[in-house]
């Protein structure tokens, strides 16, 4: 048995490694000052929606049926009421949860269909790869919105079941990503080690070459929320979506074209919510794409 | 070439067919089925339903109504409207050519201020515009395009009152003004996330080409700077924007159905809106079909055109 040998006494004291907090890849995210602000933004939004509702002196669903209409900071109502006489700050909050959990869920039913689908293509290329992506193409022909609405019509519409719809919808971009990684990552010496070794398929697969492939899958991770958040929004602004009396930022504006011009603050609230929440995720999955992937520093 | 072209266009047919198997899956392993229009009413005795389906043949095994159900697409039969009985082609056809005109002045309008936008970040790259305009095209990119639309009818049309509200011309004057007033609206907001996406192509096309060998010779033999962007970079940095703008054409489908809704634009978005919530299965499977081709088209010719417009890639024989 000769080679390398296996420890050495006379080994040089290493540096202590860079903590968790000073680690390069966390160093160039926090240079990242939007992705800063975008992680910071969603810490509050989602602990303002857990914790506010608590806090506020009306529930989402107490009817106010004097102050109709009122507009924000005008009263007792901060963010004012929508047509039924509804805090708005109320509602926006408890919304808030639907939204971002349908986000959350949505992205990690998604996540997990198109690693598994990306995975089994890009390893077993051949036929096999071959028809998985031949469907994810054939999927992707379908414009998004108009894939949700013919099935969300058909469906009873319910939270589990728009997300679960969501996550059917919004995939394939993953499965990409992940294939075109695992189908290069194969032919690397690691995995070609773990081959001769006698490794199974399926341990190769999950325990080489995906973690290597853990930086990509995160950064589709983040932009996959931002993107069922906005597909959420879309569907239920058009009715097919959270159905009342449950609030969800979408469906908040789904009447508020109707008072566009007695009480814009209905439709602009939930809006700027939404646009907010979308906006922090993509400011973090860039900032992510910098810092876990140095070759794109610059670009 | 030729090679290249029959072999992309197989692709695209093979593609098409499984396409159409899912849209068919989908729509017929649903809960209910193409029967829950008929079964929605509640008046209907099982016989009654029964006997429905027997006439329209939604009875008969999956795959038998699958083969039958493409052959008729393939001969140009796509069914007629649960709701006025009218052939579901026709239909489509009344109502693409305001959706088309939409997408189309809104990517002409997306191409000039995204490419402007990104040819002047890729000049000064880093400078405050440049920051600026990579927020906002960040920014522009999350907007949900219904509320931008509210916004912007809020602003233009409530407010300052320069814009209509909705609708494709006014009642009673069909004039081509009148036409390009109600354009303006709905083009803006479908052209928000076009910008988007332009700019930021546009912006790293540019970058890659302006160090080039050739940049840097022209440059060497004393052509005036704004010759070398106009002529020499420009020109060479829009090709690749050729295969963005096809692979572009799912995006812009779905903003136009929700710019059409928000602006009640009688274009295909909202009709598909509207088949939707009448269950008329017809209808909104052939949309469905009719979509999936537009956007296979513009894959298709996004690759052409590539192929076409640079000689390294036609000359190579892909």
């Amino acid at each position: 048995m000769s080679g390398v040998p296996f420890t050495s006494t006379a080994e040089p004291a290493l540096p202590p490694a860079p903590g968790f907090w000073n680690s390069p890849g966390l160093r160039r995210f926090r240079r990242h000052r939007l992705a800063v602000f975008g992680a910071a933004t969603i810490v509050f939004l989602t602990l303002a929606c857990i914790v506010g509702p608590w806090l506020l002196p009306y529930t989402d669903t107490f009817i106010d049926i004097r102050n109709r209409f009122a507009p924000p900071f005008s009263g007792p109502h901060v963010l004012g009421t929508d047509p039924l006489g509804r805090d708005i700050l109320a509602r926006l909050l408890m919304a808030g949860r639907i939204s971002l959990a349908v986000g959350f869920s949505a992205m990690a039913i998604a996540m997990a269909i198109g690693i598994v689908v990306g995975m089994v293509a890009g390893f077993y290329e051949g036929a096999l790869g071959a028809a998985l992506m031949r469907f994810v193409d054939a999927m992707l022909c379908f414009p998004s919105i108009f894939l949700l609405l013919a099935i969300s019509a058909l469906i009873s519409p319910s939270v589990p079941s728009i997300i679960l719809l969501i996550a059917m919808t919004s995939w394939m971009e993953v499965a990409r990503v992940v294939e075109a990684q695992i189908r290069s990552l194969k032919t690397r010496e690691f995995a070609q080690a773990a081959v001769s070794f006698g490794a199974s398929n399926r341990r190769i697969m999950i325990r080489e070459l995906l973690p290597n492939a853990i930086a990509p899958i995160v950064v589709a991770a983040t932009l996959n929320v931002a993107h069922a958040i906005l597909a959420e929004s879309y569907i239920s602004f058009l009715g097919f979506g959270i159905q009342p009396p449950t609030p969800s930022w979408g469906n908040m504006l789904e009447s508020a074209q109707s008072y566009l011009t007695s009480a814009p603050w209905l439709a602009i609230i939930p809006g700027a919510a939404i646009t907010l929440a979308v906006t922090s995720f993509n400011f973090i999955g860039d900032g992510l794409r910098d810092a876990l992937d140095p070759r794109m520093e610059g670009q | 070439m030729i090679a290249f072209l029959l072999r992309r266009l197989g692709q695209s047919l093979l593609l098409l067919l499984i396409v159409s198997v899912i849209g068919f899956a989908i729509l017929h392993l649903a809960p209910g089925g193409p029967m829950s229009q008929f079964a929605a009413g509640g008046d209907m005795t099982q016989a009654d339903l029964d006997r429905i389906a027997e006439q329209l043949g939604l009875n008969r095994p999956l795959p038998v109504q699958y083969v039958e159900w493409l052959w008729r697409m393939l001969s140009g039969d796509w069914g007629v409207s649960y709701r006025d009985q009218q052939p579901v082609l026709h239909i489509i056809a009344s109502h693409i050519g305001a959706t088309l005109e939409l997408m189309l002045t809104s990517t002409l309008l997306a191409m000039l201020i995204g490419a402007w936008v990104g040819i002047l970040g890729a000049i000064r790259r880093y400078s405050l515009f440049d920051s600026l305009a990579t927020v906002g095209a960040m920014i522009a990119l999350s907007i949900p395009t219904f509320w931008f639309g509210l916004v912007v009818i809020y602003v233009f049309s409530v407010g300052l009152g320069w814009l209509p509200s909705g609708n494709r011309y006014t009642m009673g004057d069909g004039s081509f003004l009148n036409q390009v007033h109600h354009l303006i609206g709905p083009c803006i907001v479908l052209a928000l996330v076009s910008t988007a996406v332009w700019s930021r192509y546009m912006r790293s096309s540019m970058l890659e080409v302006v160090n080039q060998d050739y940049i840097r010779t022209a440059r060497a033999k004393g052509v005036p700077e704004r010759q070398i962007l106009m002529r020499h970079a420009l020109r060479n940095a829009l090709l690749p924007m050729i295969t963005i703008t096809g692979l572009h054409v799912p995006t812009l489908l779905s903003g136009a159905l929700v710019t059409e809704t928000v602006f009640t634009w009688p274009g295909m978005g909202r009709l598909f809106l509207d088949s939707i919530s009448y269950r008329d299965y017809p209808v909104v499977m052939g949309i469905l079909m009719f979509t999936a081709v537009l956007v296979l088209m513009g894959s298709l010719l996004a690759d052409l055109l590539y192929g076409v417009a640079d000689p390294r890639i036609s000359r190579s024989g892909r």
